[in-house]
């Protein structure tokens, strides 16, 4: 298997905060990537040493076979990144920028237009070229700072948060661009606090907390880990959804899992008979279920599982239009 | 897919497998484009060129007119006196946008794009001050427009006038980099604002821009002389009005080119440097 980056042992601290304490990746050319984790868990620290911008304390990483550290300017050929905020100058239109990027890389004046344009029209920037990019909705900046990325196609690409913020429309087309970039044989790592992102995208995926890998695999190997099947249990009424907790958990039917859902309980649940009776359990106690579904564990799950405690990643509903 | 889908994959799928790559910008190449790009900020928010245009224009009209007839007689009179000076101080003050600017892109993430491009990594900042060069020019060309108008008559013809103007500019691409240095080490572009001008406050006032070094008492006449602004104020109104400016001409370069020995790599080193 050719490997596209590697890492070994990364340690970076800022301060007294070990952002990174030795983070192992080996990720498959051509494949995407996920980095999964909540808030400071290391994510943007492990992209910005692979993308030449930081430098590990400890621990060595290659992208293409070419250290990050030792070999910047041969990596800096083949990456392009797309931060966590929007890495285009917002004062310039979108055109402008793409232009900017097209001649930094080299191209010459009018190739460096053509490319930007054939890209505008791609991402549906096209009515919007000769617009400020500070008039751009969320998902439109979103959009023409991935097509900075895309002005020499990369052959590793580095994605940080590329959906957070944006509402379930533009994520959807962010999704669609990583899947048409992957397509092309361009390695794609992207980080996200969302674990639903993570498990549509990504091929496979490493959970980072407090700068340590604590699991590896693709999404099925995750759910596997965890071990078991979940029962998550709708309930008419918010209010009785203490006293469901209290007697799915007190009966043993296994491992009471954190929801967001304020009228939803899930437990994990060894066998599928044992659904049944927690549900006539329920009835009995005369709480009413509007609904229940009987699944795989999801990665939220997953997390829990690992950590013991819930993802903060409920996606904050700061929608940005 | 759904309707919802902007790009359609093919489309993209055409352009991305263009895996072509040409060899980068060079060191100059990268540094023009990206004056060009403070050329397009320029154009694309013309507000920016209020401080270079209409500031000036009232510094010029309000010390002339108030101060002209207590100073020297009249404002004719002293605009011949104040007008290089007013140059300086304009120029000098808005060599602070510099690092409001390197401060705002650091802050909005774009220099971590220009950091992961593989061009010379100065390029950046070297480009911006390639931008500033335009604003100084702009502003030192609107004073002495205006200058000319109200009657100040440089004995030094265009010749005088277009060394000072250049002596100004070298000065202030030399503090530039100081703003350079704070703008990489502050949260806020207001910071750096609010920083810089504790230094250029006194830099510009004390000095002997707005009256004549003998006209202070003398402890204070050992301060404002050791000025550079001082110098760079004198130098310029000699060259404009023709006459030996050489001692101070050469202060003002020794000031700048001190300055930029010890600031221009200061701040490059802290550029490389990671955030």
């Amino acid at each position: 298997m050719e490997l596209a980056i590697e890492t070994s042992g990364l340690v970076k601290t800022f301060g007294m905060t070990r952002a990174l304490d030795g983070i192992d990746l080996g990720i498959r050319k051509g494949s995407v990537y996920g980095l999964l984790g909540p808030n400071g868990a290391g994510k943007t620290t492990t992209i910005r040493i692979l993308a030449t911008l930081l430098r590990p304390e400890a621990g060595h990483a290659t992208v293409l076979g070419h250290d990050v550290v030792r070999d910047a300017r041969a990596v800096r050929r083949m990456i392009s990144l797309t931060g966590q905020y929007a890495s285009v100058d917002e004062d310039l239109t979108g055109i402008e920028n793409l232009v900017l990027v097209g001649r930094l890389l080299g191209l010459p004046r009018r190739e460096a237009k053509e490319r930007a344009r054939q890209l505008l029209d791609a991402f549906g920037l096209a009515e919007a070229a000769k617009r400020q990019v500070v008039t751009f909705s969320g998902g439109m900046r979103r959009r023409i700072d991935i097509a900075a990325s895309l002005v020499s196609t990369p052959e590793v690409l580095f994605l940080d948060e590329p959906t957070s913020g944006l509402d379930p429309r533009s994520r959807n087309q962010v999704w669609d661009i990583v899947r048409a970039i992957a397509d092309q044989g361009t390695t794609v790592l992207l980080t996200t606090q969302y674990l639903e992102e993570a498990d549509r995208l990504a091929e496979r995926m490493a959970v980072i907390d407090h700068g340590r890998l604590i699991a590896e695999g693709t999404s099925e190997e995750l759910k596997a880990s965890v071990g078991a099947n979940a029962l998550h249990v709708r309930l008419q009424d918010r209010e009785a959804r203490e006293r469901a907790t209290a007697l799915l958990g007190e009966e043993a039917y296994g491992t009471i899992l954190p929801a967001t859902d304020p009228r939803t309980v899930s437990v994990t649940i060894s066998d599928t008979a044992r659904a049944a009776a927690a549900l006539t359990a329920l009835s009995g106690a005369g709480i009413a279920v509007a609904g229940f579904s009987l699944g795989a564990p999801s990665l939220d799950d997953v997390f829990f599982a690992l950590t013991g405690r819930p993802t903060e990643a409920t996606p904050k509903q700061e929608v940005v239009v | 897919m759904s309707a919802d889908t902007i790009p359609a994959r093919g489309d993209l799928g055409g352009l991305l497998g263009d895996r072509r790559r040409v060899a980068p910008a060079g060191m100059l190449s990268a540094t023009l484009t990206l004056g060009w790009r403070a050329m397009l900020k320029i154009k694309h928010v013309p507000f920016q060129l209020f401080d270079v245009t209409i500031m000036p224009l009232m510094f010029t009209l309000l010390f002339t007119y108030i101060f002209g007839g207590a100073l020297a007689g009249s404002p004719r009179e002293y605009i011949q006196y104040l007008l290089p000076g007013v140059v300086v101080q304009t120029v000098v003050f808005i060599t602070v946008y510099t690092g409001m600017g390197l401060n705002t892109d650091i802050k909005k993430g774009l220099y971590d794009r220009f950091r992961s491009l593989p061009i010379w990594q100065p390029s950046p900042v070297v480009g911006a001050l390639a931008g500033d060069l335009f604003r100084y020019s702009v502003a030192s060309t609107v004073i002495l427009t205006v200058g000319l108008i109200l009657g100040f008559r440089p004995q030094g013809g265009l010749f005088g006038v277009l060394l000072a103007v250049a002596l100004v500019i070298a000065f202030a691409l030399a503090l530039s980099w100081v703003w350079i240095i704070i703008g990489m080490n502050v949260k806020t572009p207001e910071s750096v604002m609010t920083v810089s001008f504790i230094f250029l406050m006194p830099l510009t006032f004390a000095s002997d821009i707005f009256v004549r070094l003998e006209t202070m008492p003398s402890w204070l006449q050992v301060v404002v002389g050791n000025n550079p602004v001082t110098h760079l104020a004198a130098a310029s109104r000699a060259l404009m009005h023709g006459e030996p400016a050489g001692v101070a001409a050469a202060w003002v370069l020794g000031w700048a080119v001190g300055i930029t020995a010890v600031a221009a790599p200061l701040a490059l080193r802290m550029y490389h440097r990671e955030r």
